[in-house]
């Protein structure tokens, strides 16, 4: 699967959680969403192989 | 996870309510929440007329599209800060706006051009009259003057900011740390017009945290901008948002009941000892809005200075 998130991209052959993978890349799930080929999904899905994941940052400043 | 509701997929969710939800039932939830919030914290009626200030961001265009569905009469405001960061910051987000504005008939954008108005754009004007590297102080007070002068001008009585839960703990963090008692005093979900030349500033969104507000805007199909201002990279209330964000991950439910506990508090006496001496107010001499200056205001002395 290819995960981006900012301007960084990785990809992983493994199956992984929403959870697993967020820890992998050392990203708390309180400051993001997780879209998988284009739809929302909670800490819990499996994500596959063939995946698009976008991981959106939804901490901001001001 | 399944939705609460109808036991679908869920899309979100949210630890601290104990609450999962799906992409039908999440979106209305948070129009319950907003509306929760107005009413509890008497923000304001459906006969007021609401100015959304709008940077183009996911906060302050989900408020528009929430108060929008709520039946309120509310138009939007954009301040164009000629800000470019590399990408044309201001450009796009302004282009959101503007978009999301189109989108919806019966609703009007209303823009200040900073540099067509005053002849400078924020960072000039910052370069030109502080030290410091970051405009942000600078942005602040621009911001806020022109805010609460469109306000006036076009006749609206509430002026509402997309401020979120960790925002605001985030800001009663910093205040905390530095004992800013005057500041703790002031916070709130509703700052009150209680000087003439002063709109009422409300923030219906003050009990959401900033991952609900994005997630209605990802599902609703908001068009927000993703990038930051350029100049908020390492700012200390990001700082902040990341101590508490991980407090949060260990106890969910930290910043909801850090700010809410305090507002309660607060109501229940907490610094209710402290003096409460609001300085005297004069109307500013080229704009008319209150100051505590004898003849400018601090926004009017910016330009009197170029």
């Amino acid at each position: 699967m290819q995960v981006t998130y900012r301007d960084k991209v990785w990809t992983f052959d493994e199956t992984l959680t929403v959870s697993q993978l967020l820890r992998r890349i050392k990203v708390l799930p309180e400051s993001v969403l997780v879209i998988r080929n284009g739809t929302l999904v909670t800490e819990d899905q499996q994500l596959s192989s063939g995946d698009e994941i976008r991981i959106v940052a939804v901490i901001s400043g001001g | 996870m399944r939705c609460r509701i109808c036991g679908a997929p869920a899309v979100i969710n949210m630890r601290q309510h104990k609450l999962s939800l799906c992409a039908e039932h999440y979106p209305p939830w948070l129009i319950r929440q907003t509306a929760r919030a107005i009413h509890k914290y008497r923000m304001f009626t459906a006969e007021e007329r609401v100015l959304v200030a709008v940077s183009g961001g996911k906060d302050s265009l989900t408020l528009w599209d929430v108060l929008l569905k709520l039946g309120y009469q509310v138009d939007g405001m954009y301040i164009d800060l000629g800000i470019d960061g590399g990408f044309g910051y201001s450009a796009q987000s302004k282009a959101k706006a503007s978009a999301f504005e189109a989108a919806h008939p019966g609703t009007r954008l209303l823009v200040v051009d900073i540099v067509a108005t005053y002849g400078e754009s924020v960072l000039d004007v910052a370069a030109r009259v502080q030290k410091e590297l970051r405009p942000c102080a600078i942005c602040g007070l621009i911001k806020r003057h022109e805010m609460n002068r469109m306000a006036l001008e076009g006749g609206y009585s509430v002026l509402a900011t997309g401020h979120n839960l960790d925002d605001e703990a985030a800001s009663l963090f910093g205040n905390v740390l530095h004992w800013q008692v005057g500041y703790l005093r002031r916070q709130g979900p509703v700052l009150p017009a209680d000087a003439e030349g002063f709109a009422r500033k409300v923030k219906p969104f003050c009990r959401l945290y900033e991952r609900e507000t994005a997630a209605y805007a990802l599902l609703e199909g908001i068009d927000y901008i993703y990038e930051e201002c350029p100049f908020a990279t390492g700012a200390t209330s990001i700082q902040h948002k990341e101590t508490l964000t991980q407090m949060e991950h260990k106890t969910p439910g930290t910043k909801m009941h850090f700010y809410v506990n305090f507002l309660r508090a607060r109501e229940e006496g907490l610094l209710s000892n402290v003096e409460d001496d609001p300085p005297a107010l004069r109307s500013c001499e080229r704009c008319g809005q209150p100051t505590t200056s004898e003849r400018l205001c601090r926004f009017c002395r910016l330009w009197a200075r170029a």
